[in-house]
């Protein structure tokens, strides 16, 4: 069996994984597909079970339950160097002892495959840094370091690439430099990537599809814009982004809309956007999607009447506004800087209105602070 | 900014402030310099009467020679001794440094039960003192009737320098970041060829230099090897005995010798480890 | 992290911990048997047997109290002049020696290699009346002509304290360079001055180091018995000295054995108790 698993090609099945560590569950009951060929992202705050599931899936770790197949191979229990995998570890772990030619070489010899040094040249100058062959790791910058770590495991061609917090150590440029040579990378060797990342940007930007983990379970799955656009838990809402959670009722339908009751205004979204199971719910609007006007001057779609503007803030592309509402809620309101001025001032009276295909609905009985109180720029787990 | 400027905006400061300041800014440089002398006075000593004209005792400067020099082996015993004190080196040496590289890796890379009493038991030699190791060593090899000698030097040596060994590796070990072992298991190999490949390369420099302190320690110790070695004569007993009425300059030669081999071998090391980094 | 199989460690343990077992523990506990056994009655010089004679302890301790005391007394001296010396020299290779910091470590370490009995006996020589410090100190009228400095206590303790200063050393300087200088400035920031930050700061994070340096020298200062036989007199005989004469020149195991185990375990308490106070249970 355990030989058979190197040749394993196909999608990552986790089947109901849960790994305890004596009491506590770093991963709970988790199930999830990974399709061949996806770029795909673990995204979650740290501690939330992400670099567990990946060390499982490396082999590094084992279930305490559950099974991970990949295809129809069942490799939960194959040791690390006989499942056709390969990691770009955080801090890269590339060997000092070695030089750069002989990092990426190390797997190749180990299954003792021929043309070592036609397949490392290869790498190198896809990674564009054949002229580092010779060096030793220290003598190399974060970003050549990232993507010699990088080489030295595509190199291999495995079914299954696991990138670990992979440009956690690069400054912001670099980091989005990196973000998009490695999204060109994957198209070009065309293999699977999971990547697991507490930095929500840079998951939206490389992902196909993004699970959202919380607390060793998954939130939600799916593609980066699903995702922003329609949460379905208060955790995704807050975590993805920002967003304006307002308590509410359902009050009825009107064709493929619900109407809510939010503190004695009326508005409107569509049915199939709503995740509430009772009529109690929370309407969440991005900042982005309202839009801001004077008191009296007409609008459309939902309108909120009686704010005041609370604060201004102008950050060049937009000017952020937070407006206080009659019911004591502070709403955040981004507005883009059309016309390059700020057109209100602390304490103006303004309406807020935005399209209700916008609006997305959150179970009434969420704790809608979730995902807030992480700070995704905090250090990574272990 | 021309220099009338400069001289202009900054206010002189009166000699004695300047001296005060002088001497706390460099205080700990003059220390180290006393403290480095105090260190080395012995060792000079040593080195320029290796020098002396002495005869057989080498209390008074006499005048200079080379002799002793080009004939280090001239005073009786002096190069027996020094002969049985490298070959309990190197034979202690080996035997602590696998023993001791051995533990260090059980108790560094594992958690198993008896893990902190195991360190306890490689922490009790070193808090014993040498007398104590020396003389209870030599009571059960005359329980067991086992003449003091050669052997049970060596093994008395082992003893000790183990511990060291333990310390000074598992410290190397405790270093290593493990995800580097896990990248080589990533990497196709399988648990020996990720030791041999990686945590032995890595936790290398650890076991040399444990081996260097092993040897120092054995070919310096003098109180237990009194004890075990009977009618044995090693350098550190040979000095000792001959302390008394003069110690022969062909000593000093061997202790100079002994000194700038061992400082060679550390700044080869140091230039080695540079080029690696390079 | 779990690599194979559970028994791993204890194979690789095996034959160490056999060896230590068999030299070491053995030894002990045959040591703590030889201390209460009894001479023969008839039976040759050198001939014991056990007779759980316990009052072998307080023999040995109350005919050999003076030399346990000077023991301690000029270990526990020894100690805390290394410490003194010590403690600024690490400071500064720490802190102040900017790139010659490697040097500088191995220059601590070098007398080392030469061996530590030939520089007992050269100190012997310098401070000795044939050596130039003690005439110069006379013809300058500093030291009376009766006055030696070889054959003292004085000699005893400054020739411990100097064969033990690098195994102070190196611990200090372990635990000074792993400090972050920032938290230093940090202090300076704070409103400490120097003298405080240096209280308040930079000791209290040393105390490792501390702890490691005053037991390796205070350990080995204890049982030594060379610095007091080459550069002592019988003035000043340490306990060292004692077990070794029983063995060798008096034949008397079991004193020797009960004075080395008293030693061994007053040691080992003291040690303890000194642990406990600095709150440093990671020394090994």
């Amino acid at each position: 069996m355990s030989n058979d698993a190197i040749s394993a090609r196909g999608d990552l099945r986790l089947t109901r994984i849960t790994k305890s560590y004596g009491d506590f569950n770093a991963v709970d009951d988790l199930t999830l597909t990974i399709p061949k060929g996806s770029f795909f992202a673990l995204l979650g705050p740290s501690g939330c079970g992400k670099t567990t599931t990946l060390r499982m899936v490396a082999g590094l770790e084992e279930p305490t339950v559950g099974s991970i197949h990949l295809g129809d191979t069942d490799i939960t229990t194959t040791r690390p160097y006989q499942r056709p995998i390969n990691t770009v570890f955080q801090n890269y772990a590339l060997f000092p002892h070695l030089t750069i030619f002989e990092n990426i070489a190390f797997g190749l010899r180990r299954r003792g495959i021929k043309d070592v040094k036609e397949q490392v040249d290869k790498v190198l100058s896809l990674v564009e840094l054949p002229h580092l062959a010779g060096r030793k790791p220290t003598q190399l910058s974060g970003g050549q370091q990232q993507r010699i770590a990088l080489a030295r495991a595509i190199v291999n061609r495995p079914a299954l690439l696991l990138l670990d917090e992979p440009l956690g150590a690069l400054d912001l440029k670099l980091r989005r430099q990196m973000q998009i040579e490695l999204k060109w990378i994957q198209r070009e060797v065309g293999l699977t990537f999971v990547h697991v990342t507490h930095d929500q940007e840079e998951a939206m930007t490389m992902a196909d599809t993004i699970a959202v983990m919380n607390e060793g379970r998954i939130e939600q799955m799916g593609s980066p814009a699903d995702l922003y656009d329609d949460p379905e838990t208060a955790f995704v809402a807050n975590f993805l982004g920002q967003s304006n959670l307002i308590k509410g009722k359902i009050e009825g339908n009107d064709g493929d809309n619900l109407v809510i009751d939010l503190f004695g205004q009326k508005i409107s979204m569509p049915k199939k956007r709503s995740h509430a199971v009772d009529n109690s719910m929370y309407a969440g609007i991005r900042p982005e999607k309202f839009r801001i006007s004077r008191t009296g001057t007409p609008t459309r779609g939902n309108t909120l009447t009686g704010g005041h503007i609370e604060d201004v803030s102008y950050i060049g592309v937009s000017t952020q506004y937070v407006v206080a509402m009659p019911w004591g809620q502070e709403l955040m309101v981004f507005e883009q800087n059309d016309d390059g001025v700020a057109p209100f001032d602390k304490g103006d009276e303004v309406v807020i209105s935005w399209e209700p295909t916008f609006t997305f609905g959150l179970r009434g009985d969420e704790d809608i602070e979730a995902g807030t109180e992480v700070n995704p720029e905090e250090p990574a787990e272990e | 900014m021309s220099q009338k400027i400069k001289d202009a905006t900054i206010p002189t400061i009166p000699t004695k402030a300047r001296i005060s300041r002088w001497f706390g800014r460099n205080m700990l440089r003059i220390y180290m310099i006393f403290g480095f002398t105090y260190l080395f006075i012995p060792v000079a000593y040593t080195f320029v009467f290796s020098f002396n004209d002495s005869g057989k005792s080498n209390l008074i400067w006499k005048g200079f020679t080379l002799s002793n020099w080009q004939n280090p082996c001239g005073a009786p015993e002096v190069c027996n001794a020094l002969g049985n004190s490298i070959k309990i080196g190197v034979l202690a040496t080996t035997f602590a440094t696998i023993l001791g590289t051995m533990i260090a890796f059980a108790i560094g890379r594992y958690q198993f039960k008896g893990r902190s009493s195991s360190n306890l038991l490689i922490f009790l030699p070193m808090a014993t003192p040498e007398i104590v190791l020396g003389a209870s060593l030599l009571s059960l090899f005359l329980v067991f009737k086992i003449n003091p000698g050669f052997w049970p030097t060596v093994i008395a040596h082992v003893m000790f320098c183990t511990s060291f060994v333990v310390v000074t590796v598992k410290a190397r070990i405790a270093s290593l970041d493990p995800r580097l072992e896990q990248a080589a298991m990533d990497l196709y190999a399988n648990e020996l060829e990720t030791f041999r490949r990686v945590t032995l390369p890595l936790v290398a420099p650890g076991i040399a230099g444990a081996a260097l302190l092993a040897f120092s320690l054995s070919f310096d110790d003098f109180i237990i090897t009194n004890f075990n070695s009977g009618t044995l004569i090693t350098f550190p007993k040979f000095v000792y005995v001959s302390a008394a009425r003069g110690i022969p300059a062909q000593a000093n030669v061997i202790g100079s010798s002994m000194f700038f081999l061992a400082l060679a071998i550390v700044i080869a090391g140091q230039l080695v480890n540079r080029k690696k980094a390079r | 992290m779990k690599i194979g199989k559970a028994r791993v460690p204890y194979l690789l343990l095996l034959p160490g911990f056999a060896f230590l077992f068999t030299f070491f523990i053995l030894p002990i506990l045959n040591l703590a048997q030889t201390s209460t056994q009894t001479p023969v009655k008839g039976g040759d010089t050198g001939e014991y047997e056990q007779s759980f004679a316990f009052s072998n302890y307080i023999n040995a301790f109350v005919d050999n109290k003076e030399q346990f005391g000077r023991s301690f007394v000029y270990a526990t001296l020894a100690t805390i002049l290394a410490l003194a010396i010590a403690y600024p020299l690490a400071y500064a290779i720490a802190f102040k020696s900017g790139k010659f910091k490697n040097i500088l470590l191995v220059l601590v370490v070098a007398p080392f290699f030469t061996s530590f009995l030939l520089r007992t006996v050269a100190w012997k020589q310098i401070l000795g009346e044939e050596g130039f410090i003690v005439p110069t100190l006379r013809s300058l009228h500093i030291i009376s002509e009766q006055t030696t400095l070889t054959s003292t206590a004085f000699a005893v303790v400054a020739g411990m304290t100097y064969n033990f200063l690098p195994f102070m050393t190196l611990p200090l300087y372990a635990s000074l360079e792993r400090i972050d200088p920032r938290t230093i400035e940090a202090s300076g920031d704070l409103y400490a001055n120097g003298l405080t930050t240096f209280r308040r700061v930079t000791v209290p994070l040393s105390m490792p180091g501390v702890v490691a340096g005053t037991l390796l020298t205070f350990i080995p200062a204890a049982g030594d018995y060379v610095n007091a036989a080459i550069l002592g007199s019988p003035n000043t005989k340490m306990i060292g000295n004692v077990i070794e004469s029983r063995y060798f020149k008096i034949v008397d195991y079991p004193t020797a054995a009960a004075l080395s185990f008293t030693l061994m375990a007053a040691i080992l308490i003291l040690v303890t108790l000194y642990i406990r106070k600095a709150g440093t249970e990671e020394l090994v």
